[in-house]
């Protein structure tokens, strides 16, 4: 009975894993780098960097989802906060939309500030307590357009209708909005200035289960809309699932694998990936009691002072020796998916016998 | 408000339990009615979302919530014996942490962070059984083995920030174990923690319950995590208790309107993909007088004219499941009863 309501396939719009190369990419990043350095001693001597993103590359065709996901500490965040340089990064190149991100003056980032913008976790937080839901989402239209207040009032309103909230609410404070329709107020703030490109940074992480989805509705409903690109980040595997056209898996810092959505849900390839969508639980009693879970040990190495080789080494069933030593590269294994491990290269040995712990 | 047979074997008995929060503008009826059974050795799941009243729920029982605000009222709550709704707070005091233990959500804010792991683990040890201090040790560090903790010894004398999230979840099943308890209250113990760390954690309570074999209520709004791990589970929806039932039976054969829809609105991470999420319109109420109609009806796709005039009570629909909705999901009608 559950089940029939929920056969539809493949049928979201820009989806279809197989076309995504088709469309010129929105958003090309390669080998994004943010370190943060860290202090010692008297002097406060630099002491290491924690390398929170560690060169990353990935594209976003326009119109389509890429899903980030990993668990916390991953650098998922970062990711999203430094290509949209929220944070200096420490290297590698960003464009989105045709323009070099990482190489424009204040002044010129400030003008294309437009085209990319961010929906974030927490609508408490996010939202000025002491502006009106009209000041919220006004503020951007004040500060990058010439509008006149009754421009500004209509686009407003337009931006409530679009996001399903009632006009009568505009002059009403966050406080009194529950946090499925702050989120409302988050991505309407985020709408205003007609994005090409809105990093969506865990947006119903904070929701009940219940409003989750009527959150995620309106994203796509916006996407198709507006055309617009996203790239979600999530630890939500089941929802990332539902709507990216493509996944990158992260952890510490890099990317494991990235790859179109089917192909890694039905198939992951990656020790990591394989292990992280085994741990999610399923809501359905007879598969949860049949499935062979991967339990993996231990917890994720501080990303200040990372393992020698491979990041995951220290976690994974298969690990190797040459694992230890050297870090896998993200190569392209099949059309359209990449992963990062030396499983997958040629140039690796036998299984080390005592590895698997 | 629920009639139920009263069974001798249950180790905690719920019946029609009240609280209410006097609040400035207007009192909130968080609980209204909920009365269960928990028997010896299961695991009951109590899944409902953010203001649902499974929390509540749990601390009302236990005397945790000050008063005021909190007005808890009720039948009874017998507990070994003992009705724990007319117990002195001192009694009430002996009863916590030695007989019923606790696990809350957050691991890092229910940890001193100025106590040393083992002076905590020692703590209610000392309180609740009067062991010295030696034989607490022992006892602690036999603790931190049984849940997993390597090289116990030596972390006894660790401060809980030198731990990491799943670590810390475990010093507290630890806590909440250490007198041995009857029954184990988990409040949405792996909510904080990172999928590969929440295996490891429901690896660890299926392990403990076969070896300890106490009672466990798990609180939480994760379906999934209910699947795995749960017998029975019990759905609340505006502090009432919606549906009951054996976890097989209700994920298979879900009656009540909201049970059927929050499992239609989670997205799946195997089988066909939804083209659109199924929605449950509309938000949670606050509920600011005596429910005298179904508290879902607003958001319900199958309401009728009864469901605004009437509060619909549980009724048994087969066995051990029962489900408080005017409406017949077998027949597609309303149930006359």
């Amino acid at each position: 009975m559950l089940d029939a309501t929920i056969s539809t396939g493949n049928a979201t719009p820009a989806a279809g894993g197989g076309s995504t190369t088709k469309t010129p990419p929105l958003v090309q990043v390669r080998d994004l780098k943010m370190y943060f350095p860290f202090y010692k001693g008297l002097l406060r001597r630099h002491a290491g960097d924690i390398k929170a993103v560690d060169g990353i590359s990935f594209e976003i065709p326009a119109g389509e989802t890429l899903g980030l996901v990993g668990e916390s500490g991953c650098g998922k965040t970062t990711a999203g906060r430094a290509l949209l340089r929220l944070y200096e990064p420490t290297s590698g190149k960003v464009m989105i939309n045709g323009h070099d991100v990482m190489a424009l003056e204040p002044e010129a980032l400030r003008r294309i500030r437009p085209t990319m913008q961010m929906v974030f976790q927490d609508p408490q937080a996010s939202l000025n307590p002491r502006m009106t839901v009209a000041a919220i989402i006004g503020e951007p239209l004040l500060e990058h357009t010439r509008m006149n207040s009754v421009e500004r009032r209509e686009r407003i309103y337009e931006l409530l209708d679009q996001v399903g909230l009632n006009r009568n609410f505009a002059n009403r404070y966050p406080h009194e909005f529950s946090g499925g329709q702050r989120q409302r107020i988050g991505i309407a703030r985020a709408l205003a200035l007609n994005p090409k490109f809105i990093v969506c940074d865990e947006p119903i992480a904070a929701l009940d289960v219940s409003i989750q989805a009527q959150v995620v509705n309106l994203l796509e409903m916006l996407q198709r809309r507006l055309g617009l690109t996203y790239l979600f980040i999530s630890h939500d595997l089941s929802m990332v699932r539902h709507i990216a056209n493509r996944v990158a898996v992260m952890y510490l810092g890099r990317i494991v694998e990235l790859s179109d959505r089917d192909s890694l849900y039905a198939d992951p390839k990656h020790p990591y990936s394989q292990a992280l969508l085994s741990a999610v639980p399923e809501p359905d009693p007879q598969s949860e009691s049949r499935r062979q879970r991967i339990v993996l040990t231990g917890d994720v190495p501080s990303p200040a002072n990372p393992p020698k080789g491979c990041a995951f080494s220290t976690r994974c069933s298969h690990v190797m020796a040459h694992c230890r030593v050297a870090a896998p590269a993200l190569t392209e294994i099949a059309p359209g998916r990449q992963v990062a491990c030396h499983l997958f290269t040629n140039n690796h040995t036998t299984a080390e016998p005592t590895a698997a712990h | 408000m629920d009639e139920l047979p009263a069974t001798q074997t249950s180790v905690l008995q719920v019946r029609n339990l009240t609280t209410r929060f006097r609040t400035r503008t207007a009192d909130v009826y968080a609980v209204n009615g909920v009365s269960f059974d928990l028997k010896p050795g299961e695991l009951l799941g109590v899944v409902g979302e953010s203001g649902s009243g499974k929390s509540v729920t749990m601390m009302s029982l236990l005397g945790l919530l000050p008063s005021p605000p909190a007005m808890v009222q009720g039948d009874s709550v017998m507990f070994d014996g003992i009705d724990l709704l007319r117990c002195t707070p001192e009694q009430l005091r002996q009863i916590r942490g030695a007989r019923i233990g606790f696990i809350f959500q957050d691991p890092m804010t229910s940890l001193n962070p100025v106590f040393t792991v083992g002076f905590q683990i020692m703590e209610p040890l000392r309180e609740h059984m009067g062991l010295s201090g030696t034989a607490a040790r022992k006892r602690a560090q036999e603790l931190l083995e049984l849940v997993g903790i390597p090289d116990a010894e030596r972390r006894l004398t660790d401060f809980p920030h030198q731990f990491s999230g799943g670590m810390r979840q475990r010093v507290m099943i630890a806590i909440a174990l250490a007198c041995d308890p009857k029954v184990l209250i988990a409040d949405e113990p792996t909510t904080a923690l990172d999928v590969t760390i929440q295996a490891q954690i429901l690896e660890l309570v299926r392990e403990l319950r076969t070896k300890l074999g106490m009672a466990i209520v798990w609180i939480t709004h994760d379906l999934g995590v209910i699947a795995g791990i749960a017998d029975r589970a019990m759905v609340l929806y505006g502090g009432q208790v919606v549906e009951m039932a054996p976890v097989a039976e209700l994920f298979a054969r879900p009656l009540h309107p909201y049970t059927r829809a929050l499992l239609k609105t989670v997205p799946r991470l195997k089988g066909p993909r939804a083209a659109k999420l199924e929605v449950i319109e509309g938000q949670p109420p606050i509920i600011k007088a005596p429910p005298a109609a179904c508290a879902f009806r607003a958001r319900c796709s199958v309401a009728m004219e009864r469901c605004s005039r009437e509060n619909p009570l549980r009724r048994p629909v087969g066995p051990e499941h029962e489900v408080a909705c005017f409406w017949d999901a077998s027949t597609g009608t309303a149930h006359h009863a």
